[in-house]
């Protein structure tokens, strides 16, 4: 009998050789290729526990990544949610990233090359692996003041600052906390989220550089002034003829002021008193005289039709490429198909401001590592350069007498500084709600903020509403913040 | 017997009284110092749980795991009388294992948020009271191996009750397809568990009446020697038997465990090569009849050899636990995250047939290497105790408890690691489950018997 038990024993002891075996080949040869594997949720939670980087504006962090006790260790964090909303994104468990969060995601994990070897020395070293800081070029008093300023209105405020491209502010509402989104549980997360995409004012759009874009109206007419002039053909003296209506060549459509009167008195008008009457007739000969090609040559130097990384991909501004001439007249005062973000219109007024150089959109600063050595550190970058400098500083002028000599844009007049302004009221068809526009700089004379102030939907008054009275003293409220620092 | 105070020693039948008398103690001394370490073990592993879990250390739990310590060292004080020469290295080993599978039970209940009666924790720390209650009273009460084989054909009957039981209506319930449970006033049992300990016993007292007859009488047919139908019958009963639990209650793990529990009995018996060959090929047919008749079969035999396959692991029923349990094992890799500090979690069923993959994610591979090395010395204690019995009982029971261990080791963990298709069987004192543990350390206590026989008896004495 012990013949047999010995051989027993033997398989018995096979028996075990091959759970040794067996473990060391699931826990150490193919460990690293069970590790790969994308359906490890294991491997995504070991990715949250990397303290991933801050989000900093003016040093004090806008998103966070502070300890927590479960599986992911470390939980998300925006201490001022909604006013930076827009601008941090959302970091999910399973609805993606967006804003900073998602375009610089490599960079706040830690997981872009250059990154490597400080990991590898932070394993090393027995310190706590952690992505890498992002800091913002945003001024947390322009954009509170922005914030605040819009009150319940939906729409943007953006800031820019001129010389630099570097984005100062820039807003968008309705807003939401992207704190509901950072829950660790996986069905609140998706709960929160339908709740905020069915929300028919999606709060999660960003307004400023994306979204159903409105079109810009009357602030359009900047571009075709600037064509205007670079054509060389006309100066702010040029003069239109001044009918009360005018009809589109080749069609029965009648096209108005918003006066429903002709641009003041007399036969002819004025370039720059079309300009600061806002008037549509003039501007619509003028973009029949100056042709589509042209219009569309300067609004691509303004940055029209581009989409730039600023490093969220914004949406690229709207001027039609393909249209007739009746089309063409309606574009001029920035009707028909042409459609702005307020990022956009910013960069016109920005551009105007520095002389006609356009200068590349970005609200990332610095990218830190932990050590808080600089890995991408802001440059200013040049887009284009739109139009001369002497037809900056005429515009610059125009502008100025926008704000000074009309009752349209009296309520960002300033005590002591020259502020350079354009409105628009731009019209979404027949019955629909208003889109106010607002855009200009200040001081004129030495530009520090170039601000866009966009509401939509009427600013709630449908077609009753004015400009003046509703986006104009959002923009000096802004300017007046930013000037009295 | 009567125990004789005199020192003279002339009479034979005093001799083995006499050496008990003089060695008496030693083992049990062992086995204590052995318990403390096992203790100690255990309570560090209960505070590092709650230190990686909680960040905190909660008396609770340990004080309900320091009265269980005074449970097995109550069995340890009852054995210094009852059973003084037994195997020293049996109890502390158990008491190990029992008290990881606490901590790792107590570690996923936390992460799970389970409390009070939901938690598997407690429910195993109570299941673990009644099973040292078990182990203590049968040491207490069969004083004797022999006292079994009188009741071989008993044992047999009952075992084929208790595997019936589940299918009793309004008795048996179904959990996760498998029918090997019966509910009794809200509790729930697995009978099978017990039923193995009983067909190890009718197992070897068949085969020592039978030994004989089944080797020796019977017709030569292709080489191979083959017993009388009367004597081949009962094996036929058990092949039986065994794919009845596969195919009426959907268990292939406990089918496959008492099959291979009667087929190394009976070669042990036997000493016939060529009938463990006709069992193991009578497995094959019935696996590959299985394959192709049982769905659930087919599944698992799917799910196991194409386990990374998406139709399979996003299946219902597929190889999402398997390949979880996997993804767990690599994580811990070497060292493992540390107790409380890996996701052991993810995988369903952590706690009962995952507890090794649980274990394996946060101790790592040398955790799973020190709990591998504590189960092969354990059966490799119960295998010793077979070569040391002098009597074919003592020896067929011995191999027998000692190898359903071994195998349900090799099924449950072999299924985890992916090297056999996976089948629902708990690892021995680790994984949560009452039954499992109760019946787990009624092996233990019987193996402890039979070590304190063997050794006390006089012809091992000499020796």
């Amino acid at each position: 009998m012990n013949r047999e038990l010995k051989r027993v024993t033997i398989a018995v002891i096979g028996m075990f050789v091959v759970l040794f075996l067996a473990a060391s080949t699931v826990q150490v040869i193919t460990a690293d290729q069970l590790y790969a594997d994308s359906r490890n949720t294991r491997t995504i939670f070991d990715s949250y526990r990397y303290k991933r980087g801050s989000i900093l504006v003016a040093g004090a962090p806008i998103a966070e990544s502070v300890p927590v006790d479960d599986n992911y260790r470390y939980q998300r964090t925006y201490p001022n949610p909604a006013t930076y909303a827009n601008v941090t994104g959302y970091f999910t468990l399973n609805q993606g990233m967006t804003g900073i969060e998602g375009s610089l995601n490599n960079y706040l994990s830690g997981k872009t090359g250059s990154q490597f070897l400080n990991q590898l020395n932070a394993i090393l070293t027995g310190q706590e692996p952690q992505g890498a800081t992002v800091a913002l070029t945003l001024d947390p008093v322009l954009q509170q003041t922005a914030f605040d300023a819009l009150g319940d209105y939906e729409g943007a405020v953006v800031v820019i600052e001129p010389s630099t491209g570097k984005i100062l502010a820039m807003v968008s509402k309705p807003s939401y906390d992207p704190n509901l989104l950072a829950a660790h549980n996986a069905d609140e997360v998706i709960s929160t989220y339908n709740t905020l995409i069915e929300d028919p004012l999606k709060p999660l759009i960003d307004k400023s550089i994306t979204g159903d874009m409105n079109p810009p109206g009357s602030v359009f007419k900047l571009v075709m002034v600037s064509a205007a002039l670079e054509s060389g053909k006309y100066t702010p003296e040029s003069t239109f003829e001044n009918p009360a209506q005018f009809q589109l060549p080749g069609t029965d459509v009648f096209i108005e002021n918003a006066t429903h009167t002709s641009c003041g008195p007399g036969a002819t008008v004025t370039l720059a008193t079309a300009l600061r009457l806002s008037c549509n007739i003039p501007f619509a000969q003028l973009g029949l005289q100056l042709g589509r090609k042209a219009i569309l040559d300067q609004a691509k130097k303004y940055g029209f039709n581009t989409s730039f990384e600023i490093p969220m991909k914004t949406a690229a501004s709207e001027f039609p490429v393909v249209m007739n001439d009746p089309q063409t007249a309606l574009a001029s005062f920035g009707q028909y198909d042409v459609r702005a973000t307020p990022l956009q219109i910013a960069m016109v007024s920005a551009a105007i401001a520095n002389g006609g150089k356009v200068m590349y959109p970005t609200v990332l600063d610095q990218i830190l590592e932990p050590t808080l050595k600089p890995i991408s550190q802001f440059e200013a970058k040049e887009f284009s350069q739109a139009i001369s400098p002497e037809n900056a500083a005429t515009i610059t002028q125009m502008m100025i007498n926008n704000v000074d000599n009309s009752n349209l844009i009296t309520n960002v007049r300033i005590d002591g500084v020259k502020v350079a302004g354009k409105t628009g009221t731009a019209q979404n068809g027949d019955g629909e709600p208003y889109t106010f526009w607002f855009t200009g700089f200040a001081p004129a004379d030495a530009p520090r903020y170039a601000v866009t102030v966009l509401i939509e939907n009427g600013g709630g008054l449908g077609q009753n509403g004015y400009t003046n009275d509703i986006a104009v003293p959002i923009a000096r409220k802004v300017l007046e913040a930013g000037l009295n620092k | 017997m009567s125990v004789s105070a005199s020192p003279d020693f002339v009479a034979t039948g005093s001799i083995g009284r006499l050496k008990r008398v003089r060695v008496s103690q030693r083992m049990r001394n062992v086995e204590l110092i052995l318990i403390l370490i096992a203790s100690a073990i255990n309570v560090a592993a209960l505070v590092l749980v709650q230190w990686g879990v909680l960040g905190k250390i909660d008396a609770g739990p340990l004080a309900v795991c320091g009265l269980l310590a005074v449970l097995v060292l109550s069995i340890h004080v009852a054995m210094r009388f009852v059973a003084p020469q037994a195997d020293a290295l049996i109890l502390p080993i158990a008491t190990v294992l029992n008290g990881l599978g606490i901590a790792e039970i107590y570690r996923i209940d936390l992460a799970l948020g389970n409390e009070g009666w939901d938690s598997l924790a407690n429910k195993q720390i109570a299941w673990t009271a009644l099973a040292l209650g078990a182990a203590l009273g049968t040491i207490v009460l069969i004083r004797h191996q022999r006292i079994l084989q009188r009741y071989t054909y008993v044992a047999g009957l009952f075992a084929v009750i208790l595997i019936a039981l589940p299918m009793v209506p309004g008795l048996g319930i179904s959990v996760n397809g498998a029918r090997v449970w019966i509910q009794i006033a809200g509790l729930t049992f697995q009978p099978g568990e017990i039923a193995k300990i009983a067909l190890a016993v009718f197992f070897a007292g068949y085969l020592v009446q039978r030994r004989e007859s089944l080797s020796m009488v019977g017709r030569t047919f292709l080489g191979m020697r083959f017993p009388r139908g009367r004597d081949l019958g009962p094996i036929l009963v058990v092949w039986v038997l065994s794919m009845a639990v596969i195919v009426f209650q959907r268990d292939l793990g406990t089918g496959l465990l008492f099959f291979g529990l009667f087929l190394v009995m009976l070669y042990v018996a036997t000493g016939r090569g060529s009938w463990v060959a006709l069992g193991l090929g009578l497995v094959a047919f019935g696996a590959v009849v299985a394959n192709q008749t049982l769905d659930y079969v087919h599944g698992r035999f799917a799910n196991w050899y194409d386990a990374f396959n998406d139709a399979n692991f996003s299946a219902d029923g597929g190889s999402y636990q398997l390949v979880q349990g996997l993804f767990g094992l690599a994580h811990g890799g070497v060292i493992g995250t540390g107790l409380g500090e890996g996701m052991p979690e993810i995988t369903p069923v952590a706690q009962s047939d995952y507890i090794i993959a649980s274990l394996g994610e946060e101790l790592g591979l040398a955790g799973i290497f020190a709990i591998l090395c504590l189960y092969l010395l354990l059966v490799g204690r119960g295998l010793r105790i077979g070569f040391a019995g002098h009597d074919d009982f003592s020896k067929l029971l011995a191999v027998g408890l000692s190898f359903t261990i071994a195998l349900q080791c090799f099924i449950v963990i072999g299924g985890v690691m992916r090297v056999i298709p996976l089948t629902g069987l708990t690892t021995p004192f680790l994984a949560a489950g009452g039954s499992s543990l109760v019946a787990n350390w009624i092996i233990a206590a019987l193996l402890l018997r039979l070590s304190d026989s063997i050794r006390s008896e006089p012809r091992l004495v000499v020796g």
